[in-house]
């Protein structure tokens, strides 16, 4: 039987990680942009995007990310494709990260004052000018603490993604205990590697909070 | 596409799912309970506590605020026994919960508590009363009211999120659902009946916690 040293463990951990890391970015990125889609439904003034765009972010908060996963890797495969994991996990985290990042921002558009839009529209300003010039810039200041703070849920979720057999750390972490029976060092160290992601972002989250100054915000 | 979609195997698997919702049930409750006590403890100790305590408290929930629940899970089931600390799946799976509950509702019942005023502290003192009495009476009630519907969202979050333990075999919805469809190969259905069952389970929470919430603070807030 081959021993393996704690270096192995580590390297082999550190590698999966760039894949949680390739991920979260993906997942982030990707929400990011279906996630803007949502909010400009989600406080636009037609009735039936608005109630469409409501209703999803309900049915993804209200559902298990898990649950999101399972039904993106078998629900892919009832088209007749085949499914590679990493694309389910893909498709499931942005959908997923779309729903809380256009429920977040939509409370930071929300919190801009409504003299603002008043305001801007006496100067003779349409829709996609107020949005542009007086209402996002003030939004985005606002937005920026809760979503650097979400991205940490983000970069936690893609553990689940493990489950539907996506190797990333987690799944790593899986692996190299089945080979080295050493759970309590291995999974140790894969918390280790979360938490030197994660840590960071939620120390800056809270920083930039305190900076910009803004309500306190749970997430 | 020409696939069918058959839910012709509800009624025979109704049992199965019934026992898993049970079980997530049980989970959540138990969850709920004791998480928010530990987190009420915790914000005791940063707020008031013994000053060597505080350090230890804030790592704790800094680590768990920043690791994924799933790791938490396997490091408790897995990593714990070779320290010979042994539990069934539901104990460890509701640990699980509870310690991670406890470091999430610790930061945000310390964020009701920071925002009582500091003279609070001091009207509670001049009645005479312990500071563990202020604590109770004065501070943490209004603090737990003040951020109940956040406590709320978490609990709903955990509940969730408790979907994962089924990867321990603690044998919750979702496993009841990885069981029925390795049985039926419907798994897209399934997955859709039990996705179902959380949406409604979560909204059937929030209303009971908004509920509760009724009931423990029937006065309106002082502020």
């Amino acid at each position: 039987m081959t021993e393996f040293s704690f270096w192995d463990i580590l390297r082999n951990l550190l590698l999966a990680a760039r894949w949680t890391v390739v991920l979260s970015l993906v997942s982030f990125i990707g929400g990011g942009i279906v996630g803007a889609a949502l909010l400009f439904l989600r406080i636009g003034g037609r009735r039936w995007p608005r109630l469409l765009s409501r209703g999803y972010i309900q049915l993804f908060q209200g559902t298990p990310l898990l649950m999101q996963l399972f039904l993106a890797f078998f629900g892919l495969g009832l088209f007749g494709i085949d499914v590679p994991a990493w694309l389910a996990a893909c498709v499931a985290l942005i959908l997923w990260t779309a729903a809380f990042l256009a429920e977040i921002w939509r409370g930071c558009v929300e919190s801009i004052a409504k003299g603002q839009w008043e305001a801007s529209a006496s100067l003779g300003m349409g829709y996609l000018q107020q949005m542009r010039y007086v209402i996002l810039p003030q939004a985005l200041k606002v937005a920026v603490p809760p979503t650097v703070g979400f991205s940490v849920q983000v970069v936690k979720g893609t553990a689940l993604t493990s489950i539907i057999g996506f190797v990333e750390l987690s799944k790593a972490g899986s692996i190299v205990t089945n080979a080295t029976f050493q759970p309590f060092t291995v999974y140790g160290l894969v918390a280790l590697i979360y938490f030197a992601l994660c840590w960071p972002l939620s120390k800056s989250s809270q920083l930039l909070e305190r900076k910009l100054n803004v309500a306190h915000r749970n997430h | 596409m020409t696939y069918q979609l058959d839910f012709g195997w509800l009624i025979g698997s109704l049992p199965v799912l019934l026992k898993g919702i049970r079980i997530t049930v049980q989970l959540i409750l138990i969850g709920a309970v004791f998480g928010v006590a530990l987190g009420i403890s915790c914000a005791w100790v940063r707020a008031l506590g013994p000053k060597w305590l505080k350090p230890v408290v804030a790592t704790y929930v800094e680590l768990i605020r920043n690791t994924p629940f799933l790791i938490q899970l396997f490091f408790i089931f897995f990593g714990l026994p070779s320290l010979g600390i042994r539990m069934s799946e539901l104990t460890a799976a509701n640990l699980a919960m509870i310690v991670n509950l406890g470091a999430y509702s610790c930061e945000i019942i310390r964020a009701g508590i920071q925002a009582t005023p500091r003279g609070q502290f001091e009207a509670g003192a001049s009645l005479a009363m312990t500071p563990l009495q202020t604590f109770w009476h004065v501070v943490l009630v209004p603090a737990l009211q003040r951020i109940w519907p956040a406590l709320s969202s978490q609990i709903v979050i955990v509940m969730l999120g408790s979907a994962v333990v089924s990867q321990i075999a603690a044998e919750d919805l979702t496993f009841a659902a990885n069981f029925i469809q390795s049985r039926n190969f419907r798994a897209f259905e399934t997955y859709i009946v039990s996705t179902l069952i959380y949406l409604v389970l979560a909204s059937l929470l929030r209303q009971l916690l908004a509920s509760l919430g009724w009931m423990l603070f029937p006065r309106k807030a002082s502020r």
